[in-house]
């Protein structure tokens, strides 16, 4: 392990230190190389080979022509779009009602803490059974709590719609129920934000005598700032991997309306056994990922440094 | 900040306290009754589950009177555990089984690798610290997802076991990042007097530094738990024998049998997330700080 010859001049660490420091990051460490960094290395490798378990034909290089597969399919893009189109919408509308709840929640008033944890609550419930219960929600006919509430408060002029099979509705079908479900995440991160505003700066909104909106523009907003920063990008980041609601719920469809890039290399890989499609399609997830990651960062760091 | 002008300065103080004394009223009312539909709408499918679980398997998908709390019985819980009693369909303790294994070693050896990774991360000189946190803060944006299809190749031949549900989650370059950011946060002194009195490495990160470090903690194992008991991805792509199989996948499995009976489905649900609700209830407020908490380190 030590390399005299080698050790940096900046700390020197003693023979001791360093044996006990790579003991101790040892067991982590490998279980990082074996399970993430090996298996990352070999999504590129098997994305340039042909690697079918359901094939007789032998794994063999096969170059970037799964890429070119891919980048001529129009599953493909229509996959693209759809995680894209759920990300756009999911991002700033969660973030919003994000806002929006940990307002109501963050005063002073009897069984505000009830509500708190009705909105949190759904947080800890497992996407399958989410999705389980909106199915039966979403069910197509006058059996549907959703259309039979529509039915009952419109008085009968909204008949029966059937929101997952429509290829129109099925996309936004999904959104609904999957911010129903990470909403109280966000709205807890949005609240812990919301309690590090100074209250000095409301007094001297309030003699300032600031309208309610004005105050919320140019003094909540601004302290949540950095709270806002981290809820996007990780609203971002957690709207990219929509799998398990599309699993249960649609399988990609109706058509290829609801299908995703993960839901994509999922079927690939296990239904038709083609790992090298697979792993192309990883790859791609997550080129798509880092790309959105670094711009993100890029961004919000500018507009920070900026104001 | 831009400075906000009294617009209505000039009116008589009365008047403007009376106007707003009603306006702040009517505001109230409105906010109450936005707060009320809101908290309904939010409920809704929760209450749509309990209840669900008590009634008839025909009675759950009826529209608004499915919310009926009428004709309730325990029926549909006796039923789930009928339904999965034999090596064919699983047993449902078996689900459950698997799920609390795979948690437990998930979170329990999760805190124990990855705490002394981020201590030694944070505290410990020794050569190769630097590339390896890099490396960790790099791992940190890679999603689970980006590397499933390679690591179902590379783990084929364990197909259908418990421990290949567990074995790749235990190491996490996040848990590590939150304990290493956590431990380079904590003041010095403590651990230099330890230093100074003679105590190793070891022990000092035993005897000084955990027990400061019971928030980090809440944190990763809250977190950590979370993600196990609701994975789903993995077990698709791993598991098809239902003696081995999750909750997650099970209910997925069960909810897609014909023909379905969905108030066993939704007791089955209750059955699935109840222990983790009730955990929450208990810990809510260490829940919400430790989430709190990781996005302000973020």
């Amino acid at each position: 392990m030590s390399k005299p010859d080698a050790a940096s001049r900046a700390s020197r660490p003693s023979g001791r230190e360093n044996i006990t420091g790579a003991a101790m990051m040892a067991p982590a460490g490998t279980g990082l190389l074996l399970f993430v960094a090996v298996p990352f290395v070999l999504a590129i490798w098997l994305s340039l080979h042909f690697v079918n378990f359901n094939s007789i034909v032998p794994s063999r290089w096969d170059g970037l022509q799964q890429y070119r597969e891919l980048f001529t399919s129009p599953m493909f893009y229509r996959s693209l779009i759809n995680n894209l189109v759920f990300a756009a919408v999911v991002v700033p509308l969660q973030t919003a009602l994000a806002i929006a709840l940990a307002l109501l929640v963050n005063r002073k008033m009897r069984g505000i803490a009830v509500l708190r944890a009705l909105f949190f609550l759904p947080v800890v419930f497992p996407m399958a059974l989410v999705a389980v219960i909106w199915k039966l929600i979403y069910s197509p006919d006058q059996l549907g709590l959703l259309n039979s509430v529509l039915n009952t408060v419109t008085f009968g002029h909204v008949g029966p719609h059937d929101w997952l099979g429509d290829p129109a509705t099925a996309l936004a079908a999904i959104i609904v129920m999957s911010i129903w479900q990470g909403v109280g995440l966000q709205m807890i991160i949005v609240l812990a934000g919301l309690q590090g505003i100074s209250a000095d700066l409301y007094e001297a909104a309030a003699i300032d005598s600031a309208s309610t909106w004005q105050r919320f523009r140019h003094v909540t907003l601004p302290g949540l700032r950095n709270s806002l920063v981290f809820v996007v990008m990780v609203t971002t980041i957690l709207s990219f991997q929509l799998f398990d609601q599309i699993y249960i719920l649609t399988q990609g469809g109706p058509g290829d309306a609801t299908s995703t890039i993960m839901y994509q290399a999922v079927t690939s890989a296990f239904t038709e056994g083609d790992v090298g499609q697979g792993a192309a399609l990883t790859v791609v997830f997550f080129a798509v990922v880092l790309t959105l990651t670094l711009v993100q960062r890029r961004l919000l760091r500018e507009e920070r440094t900026v104001a | 900040m831009t400075t906000i002008t009294p617009a209505r300065a000039a009116a008589p103080v009365a008047a403007v306290t009376g106007r707003r004394r009603r306006r702040r009223h009517a505001r109230e009312r409105i906010s109450f009754v936005l707060t009320a539909v809101i908290a309904v709408l939010f409920s809704a499918p929760i209450i749509y589950l309990i209840i669900g679980s008590l009634k008839p398997s025909a009675q759950v998908l009826d529209g608004l009177s499915a919310l009926n709390p009428d004709n309730l019985s325990l029926q549909n819980y006796g039923g789930v555990v009928r339904q999965f009693s034999s090596t064919a369909t699983g047993y449902f303790a078996d689900f459950y089984l698997t799920s609390v294994i795979i948690s437990a070693v998930v979170v329990g050896g999760g805190l124990i690798v990855n705490c002394l990774a981020g201590y030694a991360l944070a505290r410990l000189r020794w050569r190769g610290r630097r590339l390896v946190l890099l490396i960790v803060i790099a791992l940190v944006i890679l999603p689970f997802q980006a590397i499933a299809v390679p690591l179902f190749y590379l783990l084929d031949s364990a197909r259908d076991t418990v421990y290949v549900q567990f074995l790749p989650f235990i190491a996490s370059a996040f848990s590590i990042f939150l304990f290493y950011s956590f431990f380079a946060g904590l003041p010095k002194e403590f651990e230099e007097a330890a230093a100074i009195d003679g105590a190793g490495p070891w022990r000092t990160l035993l005897r000084v530094v955990l027990p400061n470090a019971k928030p980090v903690f809440a944190s990763v194992a809250i977190l950590s738990f979370l993600s196990s008991w609701s994975s789903f991805l993995w077990p698709v792509m791993m598991v098809d024998q239902p003696g081995v199989s999750p909750l997650p996948l099970q209910i997925a499995v069960f909810q897609g049998q014909t023909p379905v009976n969905w108030g066993e489905v939704f007791a089955f649900g209750v059955l699935m997330v109840a222990p983790v609700v009730v955990v929450f209830v208990i810990f809510q407020r260490w829940f919400v700080r430790s989430v709190a908490s990781t996005a302000i380190k973020g």
